[in-house]
């Protein structure tokens, strides 16, 4: 027997090692460039616009060409608009998840047309959305409920809070729709075959058993779905958002100010970049932890539900 | 049911099953979710239609619009065709009214009367006229393109003078119209080249032109420049986010331990997390400033930059993407390879690479359609000019900001309007044909893969 | 002493379909009132898929098809003008897996008689008393009947379940394995428990326990492979089987 070829054979060549050192090198270079870029983009934005961020901050007004004061109308107009988009889009979305889970039959033509509706709105792209929301809501919808009612000027067909919520509702819907779907697979079929064995209906399965238990992905999907709302600019430059406003918007036909929009336009428009920089600076901290707020959360009762499965 | 089982017992009652019609609360119950559910469809062939329909008056009616065009090409036309409030009953655009008016503030010696002429009806070409003349007597200012601060004009009118005048630096770098304008390939003077030119015949002639200059005496709205454009954007985004996404997929999936795991995969979805305009403005805040030092640029924003911008929105998507696929790699096939004598790194790129192939194909192919019709990140890093060059430190214009430019401040029917919806349509089919060769490629190797061919 | 056999279900002649795949060929059986019919056989044998055919649970998964005849006291249960609800209300089902509602134990009773009437609040507290004692829980649980189902032992959200399928005043209980879950001791109690019920329930048990069978059951049909090969008392059947198959099953040769 040969003891020398035994002997190396068990040593991984040196050649071998090397590569191998380089392949992870290069993989965690990657990482690292990540995660560091991560940091210096935060980094970055901490330090333009934690001096002028304060608490003043946020519940005031913009002064001065926006050069001082806060940006509550834009935070107002967010949080106006992700609300009427929630209550547009989550009941939609629900109901479809609703009926991709419980009531279609797995491989009719249906259920099929229904996922790859889902499917395509997911992917298509966010401006997309925006001339749809001018084409459609604001000027199909829109006139015509000004012709239905009427009106002598131009009210509803114009760009308008509500139609910039319609058309956020049907960005995220795809968001709600799997979220819900997640957490209604998540209920086991035992439950529903339980609570049809003592009698219950099949409607009264799904609102008494299996929607209570589903109610966390669903908040999940609503959570998840508002986070992206209040960060999509692209379909809402077109349909409703405005760089400033005399009086904060009290009808749905009104224009509103926007966090993002605004931080778009100062950095884009301002008329003296310099001075309104740390504004801008400021609104993107203001923006980033709304964000990472509902992501937080959303994620905190995502691994709530996940846990809970899984007993 | 209140009774005691043993009275029940002593008086059996038949059963009685047979089907009683009072489940309508169940069947409306039912209805309302099929209703609600088969929106999603309804949705998808609703912007189908709806954005289809304003493009496709484009195909309809150009044959029409030349004789149109052509008129304006003729100097002495000019003058005959007073400026006036043109727009017509139907063509409401309130941002383009405003418009008008503020740029016959502007181009001051061409008063504002206000008769219309019936005849001469044709939307676009009135308000170029505006326009144009606007352009010939100011220092080349095009229309304001992101239409909805005209509630402000007061201050959009300085922001109007105010751009040519100072800081040159900060100006130019943060105003892309000012960018738009000093187009290297075309001439800076539209009246000393327009008389000259014909206008397209067809409007498909028009759309393979090179030069994109819907504002002008001859609309041009060649899409040539917008693809070139897009196309480099993207191409560059992909080519430094693929790398780097899947790479650090694979550090993380094989690599990594648990510790590094559960910091560096929510760090990369807080990435995800990050609005496009975020990125978007450190890109153009900051970014543009590295690149401009490091590769000295003649221009701020450029195609560099912008796809850096986009490699940076991406990233997280290859990357979660490709960290799924490599991680639903059946572990006994990790365990198989080392057990044979191949080390991590082996069975980590020979092995579970190959094998995970599918999942980062269409990871890729869904952050190029990610990249491409991505639109604030392309409106804020890229300069906004459309130039067809292949150089990368030149400014660039994609289509997706270019309808997130233009749309704010076209006549509501017009060409433009028309073709901005095109656009549109461009992106939609493109991101719909990505989504749907990763949909049957994936399937189909995965089948195969796991059911033998 | 004659005792008075009742056909509570009657088969005739039922086969079970997964669309195009037969899981049960022509099973016929009487299964009479007050007794307890356990079916036994070796995984896949279908019989876990007669016993669910018995209340249309089959129902709920897309595809499946029967021919052949299911008749509880006298109607059939298969034909058109049934009403399932209805059907399931008179026939209770306990599951393999303990799965009570994530509510409190209180709700779980009365989750089934709050579905379509209105009892007064004396009402359901007289009927979860009585679910309970019946179930041999009571003792257990009088004192925190608002407390969570969840957190009772494994032994105990059965026999929770077997409370909250009694509350509903069924006439059948079908049992999928109900003890497959639990330790010996719990499986002890419940067996005792099936005892007692039976005075009161027709019940019908699967189970892949043959002792359980042997210990628990007055009539036994064993199951192989989508047919019922023999049914019969279960004491002659453990003792002097008709078939070979059985007797191999029985004693263990296959299992």
């Amino acid at each position: 027997m040969n003891t020398e070829n035994l002997q190396t054979s068990y040593e991984t060549s040196r050649n071998k090692k090397l590569i191998g050192l380089f392949a992870v090198g290069i993989t965690l270079f990657a990482v690292v460039a990540i995660v560091g870029l991560l940091i210096s983009m935060l980094g970055n934005f901490l330090i333009g616009g934690l001096p002028h961020f304060s608490w003043e901050f946020l519940i005031e007004a913009p002064r001065n060409n926006n050069t001082e004061g806060g940006i509550f109308p834009a935070i107002y107009g967010t949080a106006l608009l992700v609300i009427l988009m929630a209550i547009m889009g989550v009941p939609i979305g629900t109901a479809t998840a609703i009926y991709l889970t419980e009531y279609a039959r797995q491989d009719s033509f249906f259920a099929r047309s229904v996922r790859f509706g889902v499917n395509t709105l997911a992917g298509v792209p966010s401006i997309v959305f925006g001339l749809f929301g001018l084409g459609f809501f604001v000027q199909f919808v829109g006139k015509g409920a000004d012709a239905a009612l009427g009106n002598t000027g131009i009210v509803w067909g114009q760009p308008a809070l509500i139609w910039a919520a319609a058309t956020l509702a049907v960005l995220t819907l795809p968001v709600v729709i799997v979220s819900v779907e997640e957490a209604l697979r998540a209920v086991p079929r035992e439950l529903r075959e339980a609570s049809l064995a003592l009698g219950a209906t099949k409607w009264q399965t799904i609102w008494k058993v299996v929607l209570p238990n589903a109610i966390t992905g669903i908040m999940t999907g609503l959570i998840l779905a508002v986070s992206r709302g209040a960060g999509e600019v692209a379909p809402i430059l077109f349909v409703g958002a405005v760089y400033s406003l005399p009086e904060l918007p009290d009808q749905l036909s009104d224009q509103f100010m926007h966090l993002g929009y605004h931080l778009f336009v100062l950095s884009t428009q301002s008329p003296d970049v310099n001075a309104t920089m740390p504004l801008q600076y400021a609104t993107t901290i203001v923006l980033l932890l709304l964000t990472f707020a509902l992501n937080f959360i959303a994620i905190f009762i995502r691994s709530r539900l996940r846990g809970r499965a899984l007993k | 049911m209140t009774e005691s089982r043993e009275e029940v017992l002593k008086n059996p009652a038949p059963i009685n099953i047979q089907k009683r019609k009072r489940y309508l609360g169940e069947t409306i119950a039912e209805t309302t979710i099929k209703v609600t559910a088969s929106f999603s469809i309804l949705l998808i062939f609703l912007i189908f239609i709806f954005v289809f329909k304003e493009a496709a008056s484009l195909f309809s009616t150009s044959t029409d619009e030349t004789p149109a065009t052509e008129n304006v090409s003729t100097p002495t036309e000019t003058p005959a065709t007073a400026p006036e409030d043109d727009l017509k009953p139907e063509v409401y655009n309130p941002e383009t009214d405003l418009l008008l008016e503020e740029n016959q503030h502007r181009a001051s010696g061409v008063a504002a009367t206000d008769d219309l002429k019936p005849e001469v009806y044709n939307p676009e070409t009135d308000l170029l006229l505006e326009e144009s003349q606007a352009t010939a007597t100011t220092t080349g200012e095009a229309p304001e393109s992101y239409g909805a601060d005209i509630t402000e004009s007061p201050t959009g009118e300085t922001s109007g003078e105010t751009k040519t005048e100072e800081n040159p630096d900060e100006a130019e770098s943060y105003n892309p119209e000012v960018e738009d304008m000093p187009l290297p390939t075309v001439g800076n003077d539209p009246q000393v080249e327009e008389p000259e030119e014909v206008a397209p015949k067809t409007i498909w002639h028009n759309l393979l032109g090179t030069i994109w200059q819907p504002v002008s005496e001859i609309p041009k709205f060649g899409l040539l420049p917008l693809l070139v454009g897009t196309a480099k954007a993207t191409l560059i985004s992909i080519l430094i986010g693929a790398p780097l996404g899947i790479l650090a997929a694979i550090y993380v999936a094989l690599f990594a331990n648990r510790r590094v795991r559960e910091i560096v995969k929510p760090a990369i979805e807080l990435l995800a997390s990050f609005p496009s305009v975020v990125i978007g403005f450190f890109c153009m805040m900051t970014l543009a400033t590295i690149v401009q030092n490091l590769f000295g640029a003649d221009y701020r924003l450029n195609a560099l930059v912008g796809g850096l911008g986009l490699a940076i929105a991406i990233v997280p998507i290859i990357f979660t993407l490709t960290e799924d696929a490599l991680s639903s790699v059946p572990g006994t096939l990790r365990e198989a390879s080392l057990a044979l004598g191949a080390t991590e790194w082996e069975t980590a790129f020979k092995v579970i690479l190959p094998a995970a192939t599918p999942g980062v194909f269409a990871a890729v192919l869904l952050g190029i359609g990610r990249a491409f019709g991505e639109t604030m990140i392309a409106l804020m890093a890229t300069g906004n000019a459309a130039l067809a060059t292949w150089t990368i430190l030149d400014p660039i214009r994609t289509f997706a900001a270019t309808i997130g430019a233009e749309m704010g401040e076209v006549v509501w029917g017009s060409e433009h309007y028309s073709i901005l919806f095109f656009l549109g349509v461009l992106l939609f089919i493109f991101t719909f044909a990505m989504n749907a060769i990763t949909e049957i490629y994936v399937k189909q190797r995965l089948i195969k893969r796991f059911q033998g061919s | 002493m004659a005792k008075d056999l009742q056909t509570k279900i009657r088969a005739t002649d039922f086969s079970f379909f997964y669309g195009k795949k037969q899981a049960l060929h022509n099973i016929s059986a009487d299964l009479y009132s007050n007794k307890v019919t356990a079916f036994i056989g070796p995984s896949g044998c279908g019989k876990s898929t007669f016993l669910r055919s018995l209340n249309r649970m089959n129902d709920v998964i897309d595809g499946t098809r029967v021919e052949g005849k299911v008749e509880v006291d006298n109607i059939d249960i298969y034909a058109p003008n049934i009403d399932v609800v209805e059907l399931r209300k008179r026939i209770g089902m306990v599951f393999q897996k303990s799965i009570p509602f994530p509510k409190s134990i209180y709700e779980n009773i009365t989750f089934g008689l709050r579905l379509n009437t209105k009892p007064t609040k004396p009402q359901l507290d007289e009927i979860v008393e009585k679910s309970l004692q019946r179930a041999a829980i009571w003792n257990e649980v009088k004192d925190r009947l608002n407390d969570s189902a969840m957190g009772l032992s494994g032994g105990q959200q059965q026999r929770l379940c077997i409370a909250r399928a009694i509350a509903v005043n069924p006439d059948i209980l079908l049992m999928d394995e109900p003890c497959s879950a639990l330790d010996p001791i719990s499986t002890a109690k419940i067996e005792e428990l099936i005892q007692e019920l039976k005075s009161s329930y027709t019940i019908v048990l699967v189970t892949h326990n043959m002792q359980q069978a042997a210990r628990v059951s007055d009539y036994t049909g064993f199951f192989y492979m989508g047919n019922m090969v023999e049914f019969d008392k279960t004491r002659t059947m453990f003792t002097r089987p008709a078939k070979k198959e059985t007797e191999d099953y029985i004693t263990g040769r296959f299992g």
